[in-house]
């Protein structure tokens, strides 16, 4: 994480250059608008700090990457600003247990 | 300068330890009423459950009782269980520390036991207190680093600070050990690349690969639901975030529970057993993790925390760096450092990493840490087994 550019104001950042995903640096509130790297995006439901968000369209089958590195696979399409999680992405590895609501 | 206990194979401790140990559940209660009232007097409850004897577990619990924190050690067995009580009391006696067994049933039952223990543990401890911490230097330290409740800020926040703490202590020749294999899976090529050879390089792969393997028979991968709720979506993300605390050093060697860094350096700890899948996961919490760090000789743990967990350990300090503010505006109590500021834009990862560094320092120089002073002194010790370490797993010469 790069941090000479550090600004608290920031809402959301890339991690690194060639990253789809972005993370958010507070909690953001449905219906907020956010810029990241000069682009306007439009936040669709609340997301927690550190949770991520659609840095660009991300297509059904690409590979989310963070920080440079692959984390999983998107199971459906996502458009940008979209809530990135672990009902539209899968493990390549594992699959995610989460408890039963 | 830090001040440490000088023991006899010339390690020094950060901590005087009494520990009192059980050498099978059966005599877990015996053992707990033995150390409760001396609890705020440095003495320690370890132990392992199992009656059936263990070859990792004899290994760890020799390491334990003989670790540099502990001056000395009390094994309270029941008397017909499997582990070889002969055998240990023989290790730490041959340590030169002071060391008792009780057998319960020779004893003469509960309450004989707990009173002659009691009456060693009170003679004991005027011993060690009458033992001087001598001036001890960060290279004569060796450091264990846990994630723990990992959220998604761990790998924003405290994971990459204490690996730049990590860096720091290796700089300085420090011995410092990352682990859990389990969750380093999707970063096994990275991680190849820092190896300080490629045949290193290759067995540090093999060691993701096995633990890959290891979980997906056992079905789940070392990932909590919590970390999910966390915004951490798959191991892998997990494991980016974990893999940030072993810092940008170079990787000099991979260890086993219970087999010290030869030299300084920075060392994975392969936590995943070998051979086939028996006795389970390979550690069922984050304290198993701990203990085997402490097996391997550390003196310190730094644990990262972004959900917010509040344990300790038996035997050595743990740091507790916080990565979320929001969970360290709520648990400020459990926590050492508050990461969660680099987040918020008032303070630097370099910044926050130096702040470790100076801590490990100071709780070397004997100031408590958080989980300490609230008395946490958790430990557990399941069923493992091992091989010996291969050939490319330790720098020649």
């Amino acid at each position: 994480m790069e941090n000479s550019d550090r600004r608290p104001d920031r809402a959301v950042m890339r991690l690194s250059p060639p990253d789809n995903v972005a993370v958010a640096l507070r909690p953001l509130k449905a219906g907020e608008t956010v810029t990241l790297d000069g682009v306007a995006l439009t936040i669709s439901r609340n997301i927690a700090v550190g949770h991520k968000l659609a840095a660009r369209a991300i297509a059904k089958g690409e590979i989310i990457v963070k920080y440079s590195c692959p984390i999983g696979t998107a199971t459906m399409r996502i458009a940008p600003g979209e809530y990135v999680h672990t009902h539209n992405v899968e493990s390549n590895y594992l699959p995610t247990y989460t408890l039963p609501e | 300068m830090l001040a440490g206990y000088l023991r006899a194979d010339g390690r020094k401790g950060i901590r005087n330890v009494l520990v009192v140990a059980y050498l099978v559940e059966c005599a877990h209660h015996v053992a707990r009423e033995i150390a409760t009232p001396f609890r705020e007097r440095g003495v320690h409850l370890i132990g392992f459950p199992g009656c059936y004897p263990n070859d990792y577990a004899l290994a760890m619990m020799e390491r334990l009782c003989t670790h540099p924190n502990v001056g000395g050690a009390l094994l309270v067995s029941l008397g017909c269980e499997g582990f070889d009580k002969r055998r240990l009391a023989r290790t730490v006696e041959a340590s030169g520390r002071p060391v008792r067994a009780i057998g319960i049933q020779d004893a003469g039952g509960t309450k004989a036991t707990i009173a002659a223990g009691r009456d060693w543990v009170e003679r004991t401890l005027a011993a060690l207190a009458a033992q001087q911490p001598t001036p001890m230097d960060i290279d004569e330290l060796t450091v264990g680093t846990i994630c723990g409740g990992s959220d998604a800020t761990s790998g924003l926040t405290a994971n990459p600070a204490m690996g730049i703490a990590f860096d720091l202590l290796v700089a300085a020749g420090a011995k410092t050990i990352f682990e859990e294999t389990g969750e380093l899976i999707g970063m096994e090529h990275l991680m190849a690349a820092r190896a300080a050879n490629p045949e290193l390089g290759e067995a540090l792969k093999r060691t993701v690969g096995k633990a890959a393997q290891y979980y997906a028979t056992l079905g789940y991968a070392s990932f909590a639901p919590g970390n999910a709720d966390g915004g951490l979506t798959t191991i892998e993300e997990k494991s980016l975030g974990a893999y940030a605390k072993s810092g940008q050093s170079r990787i000099d060697g991979i260890v086993k529970p219970g087999i010290a860094p030869p030299r300084n350096g920075l060392y994975l700890l392969d936590v995943v057993p070998d051979g086939e899948v028996r006795f389970g996961f390979p550690n069922i919490n984050d304290n198993a993790e701990i203990a085997e760090l402490i097996a391997c000789g550390s003196q310190v743990i730094l644990f990262s925390t972004g959900r917010g967990s509040v344990v300790g350990s038996a035997i050595a300090p743990v740091i507790k760096v916080c990565a979320n503010p929001e969970t360290f505006s709520r648990m400020s109590d459990d926590m050492d450092i508050d990461a969660g500021r680099i987040l918020e834009g008032r303070a630097t990862l370099p910044e926050v990493g130096r702040e470790i560094y100076e801590l490990v320092q100071r709780v070397g120089n004997g100031d408590p840490t958080k989980s300490e002073a609230l008395g946490h002194q958790e430990f557990i010790l399941t069923y493992k087994s091992f091989e010996p370490l291969g050939p490319a797993c330790l720098p020649i010469g």
